[in-house]
């Protein structure tokens, strides 16, 4: 009996015993429906770090002259502790680099810190503080709503002007115009040049509550000691040009902290990878976790699948004893359970693949994770499927093939 | 009439064309838990092309054994069996499968029709161990359904069918694949004797058409409908009678 003529006649099967096949595909289905529920969240977030996430807090070929990691995952105490120790960035340190970097590339200071903004009895709370030089808007690719960025020279003078983000601008403002009117931080006022456009939000992060301010204005002292700065942010027009870049910013501050050969660096100089690392963390975390679950409910769908069809040989004893009086080899007998338990489990599986698509797009409307289907968990989860029901059907089909036909014929 | 003593068979020797049946010194013995039964004990058997035997005996008298040695669904301990010029009491279990998918169409006394299948899909079921392609198959499942007179019957299922008719769609299924025997086992045991004589003449009629047939009862009615009625008791031949034409 061909293969197709095997699975056809497992569908009828099927279909005539509709409650009892429901049952039996019910673990496959769970399971199916999970793989690819999971894969897409998986898939969903993973890209979201490595396109949105990492390019939002970094840019394309960029990297930052820090005192230790912005983004790192299990890091122990001691490491903890010794970071701490390490010494700041100076904005000596930063003229330094970015006078050695050869390549045509782009520098900004970033110091950031948390503040509340005020604007008459306005306040809008939270917010995140950042004393950046010029250039920042550029790396950080934060285009200009309405108004202006600052100006090398404003930077310079320390003028204390402020570009806002979106939130902050509606916060205090509503609708009206900000521009020319002076906010106060940090108990001195800033007059407000420019609105940055809307950014959304990054895993229900949002993207909007910044106010940006000259590094030299009085807002350092809110954010650093003096002379001190968070990151100095270098982006290169190549990814080849930061490697050059990255390499002669370590020869310079290396010379600059004094490091003999044999020490390590006491500064990071880190790129969008090193936040990309940090998920691949949590990505294999979630990657060993996955599988299990999927694993168990396969499991536990091949062995109803198993149990189903054993009843099912049982049941089917005479019509197995009359097929094979009617000329079915034990390969025919075994090819026909094989194939009715691989159906159900398909069917179960393709219910799982319509299910785990319905879940990914409900993840997407209702929670922030960006899940994204991946078409690569449909794959999987319809091989997973059918080789747990043909796994499942091993047993029963063999001793169903085995049925001795006088025996099975004669049984009631 | 007593038969006049059969060809004389000895081991070595091939049958003659004509003769469909052979079966030499045929022994089966089943051990069970440890004592041995010896169902048959030795039976040597001709039946030529176009005969219409009836196998009779008291039930243990081996009729059963018998029925399932020349119907390939057994093997047996000793004795040489030749079906159709071939000896099978050789051959492997697939090979076997493959004589009783061409050489031997069953008739149940239970009908052993598939509950959920249509009548066609009854039929079809030897032709797709066949390995026959979906079209020819419901052409000659067809073709046999009419033979048997259920032309107008195809799409029903067995439940939907009466007694006789469901034994007419399990002699259908037995014919379709132009088998050298009809093998059919107490086939009225299960009908009323209208019903009864219903298959009796369906059996007759394709006697008539050349069909081997070899029927298994314990009904002397029934016995009596066949040419040859070959008695069975404690494992060996009894008597082997040819009614007069």
């Amino acid at each position: 009996m061909p293969v197709l003529e095997a699975f056809r006649l497992a569908l009828l099967t099927i279909r005539a015993q509709k409650l009892k096949s429901g049952f039996s595909l019910i673990g496959v289905f769970i399971g199916v429906a999970s793989l690819i529920g999971a894969w897409s969240i998986v898939n969903g977030v993973n890209r979201y770090m490595t396109v949105k996430f990492a390019q939002t807090l970094y840019g394309v070929n960029t990297f930052q002259l820090r005192r230790r990691p912005m983004f790192a995952a299990n890091v122990p105490d001691s490491v903890w502790r010794a970071w701490r120790r390490r010494p700041r960035i100076k904005f000596g340190d930063a003229e330094a680099v970015t006078a050695a970097i050869s390549g045509p590339v782009v520098t900004a200071w970033a110091s950031d810190e948390n503040v509340s903004v005020f604007y008459g009895n306005k306040e809008a709370r939270d917010i995140q503080l950042t004393a950046a030089s010029e250039r920042y808007f550029d790396i950080k690719n934060l285009r200009i709503a309405t108004g202006r960025a600052f100006t090398a020279q404003e930077n310079r003078s320390g003028v204390p002007v402020a570009v806002l983000g979106e939130a902050v601008a509606k916060r205090l403002f509503s609708d009206r115009n900000p521009l020319n009117h002076s906010v106060r931080i940090g108990g001195i006022g800033y007059r407000v040049i420019g609105v940055v456009e809307h950014q959304g939000s990054l895993l229900d992060f949002p993207l909007d509550r910044f106010v940006v301010v000259p590094a030299q204005s009085p807002a350092q002292s809110l954010v650093n000691p003096p002379g001190v700065l968070d990151a100095l942010l270098v982006k290169a027009p190549s990814e080849e040009a930061m490697r050059d870049a990255i390499q002669e910013a370590e020869g310079v501050m290396r010379g600059r902290r004094h490091l003999r050969p044999t020490q390590d660096d006491n500064f990071v100089l880190e790129t969008s990878e090193g936040v990309q690392r940090f998920w691949a963390g949590i990505n294999r975390i979630l990657m060993v976790v996955l599988p299990g679950v999927v694993i168990v409910s396969l499991v536990i769908g091949g062995v109803v699948i198993m149990n189903i069809m054993l009843m099912s040989v049982t049941e089917r004893t005479r019509e197995i004893g009359l097929r094979k009086s009617l000329g079915a080899r034990r390969r025919d007998v075994l090819r026909q359970f094989l194939a009715e338990s691989a159906a159900i489990a398909s069917v179960g599986a393709g219910f799982g693949i319509l299910a785990g698509v319905g879940l990914t797009v409900l993840i997407n409307a209702v929670s922030p994770l960006p899940a994204k289907l991946s078409p690569a968990s449909v794959v999987l989860g319809v091989l997973m499927g059918t080789g747990v029901g043909v796994v499942a059907g091993v047993y029963p089909a063999s001793r169903a093939a085995r049925l001795d036909p006088i025996a099975a014929l004669r049984q009631e | 009439m007593t038969l006049p003593a059969p060809q004389p068979f000895r081991t070595g020797d091939a049958p003659l064309p004509e003769i469909i049946i052979l079966t030499h010194k045929l022994t089966r013995e089943y051990d069970m838990g440890g004592e041995v039964v010896r169902a048959l004990q030795g039976v040597s058997l001709q039946i030529k092309h176009n005969e219409y035997v009836a196998v009779m005996g008291p039930s243990g008298s081996g009729k059963s054994t018998l029925m399932n040695l020349i119907g390939c669904l057994d093997t047996p301990t000793s004795g040489e069996y030749w079906l159709n010029s071939q000896q099978v009491s050789e051959l492997d279990d697939d090979a076997l499968a493959r004589i009783r998918n061409k050489e031997i169409g069953f008739v149940f006394q239970t009908f052993n029709l598939l509950p959920r299948a249509t009548a066609l899909h009854n039929v079809e079921l030897p032709l797709i161990y066949a390995g026959l392609g979906a079209r020819e198959r419901r052409d000659r499942a067809a073709q046999a359904l009419e033979r048997v007179g259920l032309g107008d019957r195809m799409a029903h299922r067995p439940n939907e069918l009466s007694g006789g008719q469901r034994q007419r769609v399990a002699i259908a299924r037995a014919l379709v694949n132009r088998p050298s025997i009809l093998l059919a086992d107490e086939p009225t045991g299960n009908l009323d004797s209208t019903t009864s004589g219903e298959i009796m003449g369906v059996f007759r009629t394709l006697h008539g058409e050349g069909q081997t047939i070899v029927m298994v009862t314990h009904e002397h009615d029934i016995a009596a409908h066949a040419a040859r009625v070959v008695t069975l008791r404690d494992g060996v031949i009894a008597t082997d009678q040819r009614r007069a034409a």
